[in-house]
């Protein structure tokens, strides 16, 4: 199983998967934490206590101050797994205390919508 | 990467979370980026002051961090939007004023120095060569390893923030020596040479190169032209350090038709209603060179000059701000062209500039039409 732990921690709740990469910054309402791009394959899905899978984040650096504007608004996903690393969602992770794990391709088309798991980003696994 | 025993328990929150929040960026930046460990740095230098780039929740993150938050290490930090001795005399918001102080206050508490300027190299006392720090600045960190003998990566809002908190920060990139030998040559090819050109040349360069790049064919590059340099490549790409000479591997030529693609790409107007001098800021002995330009003269329309405050005592004490002020120019410390919220498309159409930095984000951000010119064009077609 190819796993990296970008941020560290525990966290168990049920995956939503985002087909597109996700620009946080203009693309989530950090109040709500719900989709607000219109043309995001998520529009109108509420990320919060969500395990977020999702390939990559794109735009703006500051999109990682969205993400702690969420977990402060206490409507952040509780983890998040991704395919590629970026910058602006390890941040923004990192800021706000939220695992992080970028995965191969196999373990990563292997989440599904609605699946309930435990991520362990401490031993690098998702159970 | 590996971690000591200390980073480990820093990171596990025994000293805090601050410092648990910091090591979390440096470990999640050093596995992105591959490092192997961490090092220490003497000096963080941040980007995120001006509100217009870190908005709402850069402004509410920073308010919270900075109720226990205190740097390790000496910091200092980029220009804000606006100078507080003159903002009346312009239209900004009393929101965004109120953000500004916000920010401005969170930095102060947490020990940053008031620099509010992107040419921390210029205004500063440096380090001994070869001392690593984190600029997140991109002219400064390319000025940092290029000129200065300095060692950063082009460090983004957070790692420069996480190294300022830890003094430390990833070994990897440019922090590596193998990693700092450039493998592309650029050749400049271009005859007349100004700040202009080496912006332009700067743009080209970002776009092209890797993490470390040659430049050839030209000699000593004064302080106008490298900064303009620095500044250009900081702009479009991830270039950080550049090195005068011609390097093994391949080499590519930057002649009139490729500088005419740059211009052409940001020059968007035919002559500007304003005119912006200084991204990166200008420091004392560009000053003290325009007052004497300035002499006799007095610009036919607005011209805006961005500073840091460090200089603001000599500009004065030397009469260089009399002279410009005479000339019709207005002198503004703390802040730069840079998504500036002083020009505004309401006001102005188009703005003149010798800036390549500053032309970019005047069209993206301010979205206003950039006319480019050289600062020896510009006293000699602008004042009268």
């Amino acid at each position: 199983m190819t796993v990296k732990v970008i941020v560290r921690g525990k966290a168990k709740g049920t995956i939503l998967v985002s087909k597109t990469p996700i620009n946080f910054l203009g693309g989530i309402d950090k109040k709500t934490g719900k989709v607000r791009d219109k043309k995001h394959d998520l529009f109108g899905k509420i990320l919060a206590n969500k395990i977020l899978v999702f390939p990559y984040g794109i735009g703006s650096s500051v999109g990682a101050y969205t993400i702690y504007s969420l977990k402060y608004n206490k409507c952040s996903p509780v983890a998040m797994i991704c395919l590629k690393s970026d910058l602006t969602t390890a941040s923004g992770c990192a800021i706000s205390n939220i695992p992080l794990l970028v995965v191969g391709k196999n373990e990563y088309e292997s989440l599904k919508d609605d699946q309930k798991v435990l991520v362990d980003a401490m031993e690098g696994k998702i159970l | 990467m590996n971690l000591t025993k200390e980073e480990e328990e820093a990171l596990d929150g025994k000293q805090g979370e601050t410092l648990a929040l910091a090591y979390r960026v440096l470990l999640a930046i050093g596995e992105a980026t591959d490092a192997d460990k961490l090092i220490p740095i003497e000096w963080a230098h941040l980007s995120g002051v001006n509100y217009n780039t870190i908005g709402d929740a850069g402004e509410e993150f920073l308010s919270h961090l900075s109720k226990d938050a205190t740097f390790k290490v000496r910091t200092t930090v980029n220009p804000m939007g606006f100078d507080f001795d003159t903002v009346s005399k312009y239209s900004v918001d009393d929101e965004f004023i109120k953000k500004q102080e916000s920010i401005k206050q969170s930095y102060e508490k947490m020990g940053a120095v008031p620099s509010f300027s992107c040419i921390p190299y210029e205004i500063l006392e440096l380090p001994k060569k070869n001392t690593h720090v984190s600029f997140a600045e991109s002219n400064a960190a390319i000025y940092a390893n290029s000129i200065s003998g300095l060692k950063t990566n082009k460090e983004g809002a957070f790692s420069a923030l996480a190294s300022a908190l830890t003094g430390k920060s990833p070994y990897s990139d440019l922090r590596e020596d193998d990693n700092r030998l450039p493998n592309l040559t650029i050749r400049m090819k271009v005859e007349h040479r100004d700040e202009l050109t080496y912006g332009l040349l700067g743009y080209f360069a970002g776009k092209v190169a890797g993490n470390s790049v040659s430049i050839s064919g030209t000699r000593e590059l004064d302080k106008r032209s490298c900064k303009s340099l620095c500044a250009g490549m900081g702009t479009s790409g991830r270039c950080g350090m550049f090195t005068i000479g011609e390097s093994e591997g391949e080499k590519i030529d930057f002649d009139e038709k490729e500088m005419q693609k740059v211009q052409d790409e940001l020059n968007t107007s035919e002559s500007g209603d304003l005119i912006t001098l200084g991204s990166p800021q200008l420091g004392l002995d560009e000053i003290s060179d325009l007052s004497s330009m300035l002499k006799g003269k007095s610009f036919r329309k607005r011209c805006m000059i961005f500073c840091p405050r460090a200089i603001q005592g000599q500009v004065k004490k030397m009469g260089y701000d009399n002279e410009i002020r005479r000339a019709g120019g207005e002198i503004l410390y703390d802040c730069c062209i840079c998504l500036t919220p002083l020009v505004n498309k309401k006001d102005v159409d188009a703005v003149t500039t010798n800036s390549v930095k500053g032309a970019y984000y005047l069209k993206t951000s301010n979205e206003v039409d950039v006319n480019l010119k050289n600062l020896k064009q510009i006293i000699q077609e602008e004042t009268k």
